[in-house]
């Protein structure tokens, strides 16, 4: 902090502490009245006692200013602190203080959250050097289940569950269902969706991304256990290849079951989840991520799924793909932006950092628009059962959203709420267009 | 100095203690330098006890050098008390952090009268787990300088306070 904007934020504060060490050595912090002159601030003379004094002039001493609001029955807030270094010249009736250097925090200014992300490297070297001393890792605890919740980001699991259930419904429409197959199916999607999470994780904190945010939310800026020290990069990135794994053995499986042509489709969708973050292609980095989630988690799992119950392709399942792919795109794109900052830092060039917020806006718009014609173009071309407009219900949810980015673009946690009702938009309408589609099936 | 020093905590700092919300920590740097930071005083009876999350370790790893330091009682709106009065505590202090994760606990009673919403974020402490690996500051109090009216261009009261009773 500069001395300037120090002296600045003055005004809120009712004294200051004064503190200096005393010829015993220790510390003596004394509050006193004071006001800023110019760029250095008068102090009301203060008395500690005599073996402290007298204080020679030109003496290097602090000033601290602090202010909380006390908040009954919840603790406090409104934490603001400055503290300057400089020099005290208590020659004369007023003393006055020149200060030389400034540090501090406004929680108005700086978000606590933010405020220990920031500390982050700070609290890394302590328990490093607590190691050290130790001989024995001194890291921060949690337990294996809840590890594995916050590393695999287990509730975004909604963005595969929904095309699965999707592409069984279309199939359950036409008279096919064997729940073995679904189950399978569901798998080896849920594999490929959690093996995706943790590379990204992977690679972000290869190429800085996640080091350098310091505004994570819980929707962006990935989970962040590598760089709490949780977990290291090399167990982070076994983990991944043990999603992989399982992915690619259910899809080999569920080839064997019903016929080679899911491999195609299949390995295509396992190819974009790595290489959505992976070097050298780093699909998210050339701003072409949207598209790959839209393609894996809309018509990749809508068809593969729906193939996998039926044995064959159909433009049905397709058309059900597109309003899921476009909103599945679309929390990706809108969690981009409390990470866009330091996503430009790292070289990750997404569709939010290379364009305007108007532009961004714009775009989430006109995606959510394409989402609702997609689905009543399908159900006027009867390509769609008639109940799946069901979905439509969702618009308002989808206007509220809207209104909660354009409003919070760049206060990352406001933004929060619309984030999650983003996510809720995308279950919800995937969910009722399955539904429709299940309710269709008496009819069709 | 008074020529009747208490051997404890004087009553009227103790109190203080009790319903400060915040004082001003300042430990010695290492290059000799005070640095000060606002934090929530907790008083046993015997210590003043602070926690400190290893994120913010700058003064856990200034009070392992230099155990020497002072606590400012100095704010109307954190200290509710009344009459008011502020006092300066200057002390030993020590670091304990045997167990960063749940160590702490031993304070959290203390801790959560001046916070109560600390109960709450405990339950998402997943979400921010540095920020919960923490240390206890424990202050042995040396010398305690009380202004009973808050007016510090008055001298003080100054109480010594005597090891052996404490």
């Amino acid at each position: 902090m500069r001395v300037v904007e120090g002296l600045s934020r003055l005004g809120v504060f009712t004294h200051a502490v004064l503190t200096l060490i005393a010829d015993d050595g220790y510390p003596v912090s004394v509050a006193t009245g004071f006001r800023v002159v110019d760029d250095t601030i008068e102090l009301d003379p203060v008395s500690v006692g005599e073996w402290f004094l007298p204080q020679p002039s030109g003496s290097k001493v602090h000033l601290t200013f602090s202010h909380i609001r006390p908040r009954p029955g919840v603790g406090y807030d409104e934490r603001n602190y400055v503290e300057f270094a400089g020099i005290l010249d208590s020659s004369a009736s007023r003393w006055r203080f020149r200060p030389a250097s400034a540090r501090g925090w406004a929680e108005s200014d700086i978000p606590f959250l933010e405020l220990c992300e920031r500390a982050l490297p700070q609290g890394r070297r302590y328990l490093a050097s607590l190691s050290q001393e130790r001989r024995i890792e001194v890291k921060p605890r949690m337990s294996r289940g809840l590890l594995f919740f916050v590393a695999t980001r287990l509730p975004f699991l909604t963005a595969t569950l929904v095309p699965v259930v999707l592409g069984v419904a279309a199939a359950a429409y036409e008279r096919h269902f064997n729940f073995g197959l679904a189950a399978l199916t569901l798998a080896g999607g849920i594999a490929v969706h959690l093996g995706l999470n943790v590379a990204n994780d992977v690679f972000d904190s290869l190429s800085g991304a996640d080091e350098q945010n310091v505004n994570p939310t819980m929707f962006s800026g990935g989970s962040r256990v590598i760089q709490y020290g949780l977990i290291s990069l090399r167990q982070m990135a076994a983990l991944s290849v043990v999603f992989y794994g399982i992915a690619a053995a259910s899809g080999l499986l569920l080839v064997v079951l019903v016929g080679p042509g899911l491999l195609w489709l299949g390995l295509a969708g396992i190819l974009i989840s790595v290489f959505y973050t992976a070097p050298p292609i780093r699909l998210v980095h050339r701003g072409l991520g949207e598209i790959a989630v839209a393609l894996g988690f809309g018509p990749i799992m809508v068809l593969g799924a729906y193939y996998v119950q039926t044995g064959h392709y159909a433009l049905r399942p397709l058309v059900l793909s597109i309003p899921v792919a476009l909103l599945v795109m679309l929390i990706l794109y809108a969690n981009e932006i409390p990470d866009r900052g330091p996503d430009a830092k790292a070289g990750k060039r997404t569709l939010v950092v290379r364009m305007p917020r108007e532009t961004v806006i714009s775009g989430y718009v006109v995606s959510v628009a394409l989402a609702y014609i997609a689905l009543v173009v399908g159900v006027v071309l009867r390509l769609l059962p008639w109940p799946t407009l069901i979905a439509l219900v969702t618009i308002p949810l989808a206007v509220q959203t809207t209104r909660g980015l354009r409003r919070d673009y760049n206060d990352p946690y406001a933004l929060m709420p619309s984030l999650q009702k983003n996510i809720l938009l995308h279950l919800a309408t995937g969910v009722l267009m399955a539904l429709g589609t299940l309710l269709a099936i008496p009819f069709g | 100095m008074t020529p009747d020093s208490p051997a404890r905590m004087p009553e009227q700092v103790a109190r203080l203690l009790d319903a400060a919300l915040v004082a001003e920590l300042t430990v010695i740097d290492q290059g000799g330098e005070p640095r000060t930071d606002p934090l929530i005083p907790l008083w046993d009876g015997e210590h003043i006890l602070m926690t400190s999350s290893v994120l913010f370790s700058r003064k856990l790893e200034d009070i392992k050098r230099n155990p020497c330091v002072a606590v400012s009682l100095s704010d109307p709106i954190g200290i509710l008390t009344e009459p008011f009065s502020r006092a300066t505590i200057q002390g030993d202090a020590r670091v304990l952090e045997d167990d960063l994760h749940d160590g702490w606990a031993s304070v959290l009673p203390l801790w959560l009268k001046k916070e109560p919403v600390v109960r709450n974020l405990l339950k998402f402490r997943f979400a921010l787990p540095l920020f919960w690996e923490r240390s206890v500051i424990e202050i042995k109090p040396r010398r305690v300088l009380w202004w009973c009216n808050g007016d510090t261009r008055l001298d003080p009261e100054i109480f010594h306070i005597d090891e052996v009773a404490v």
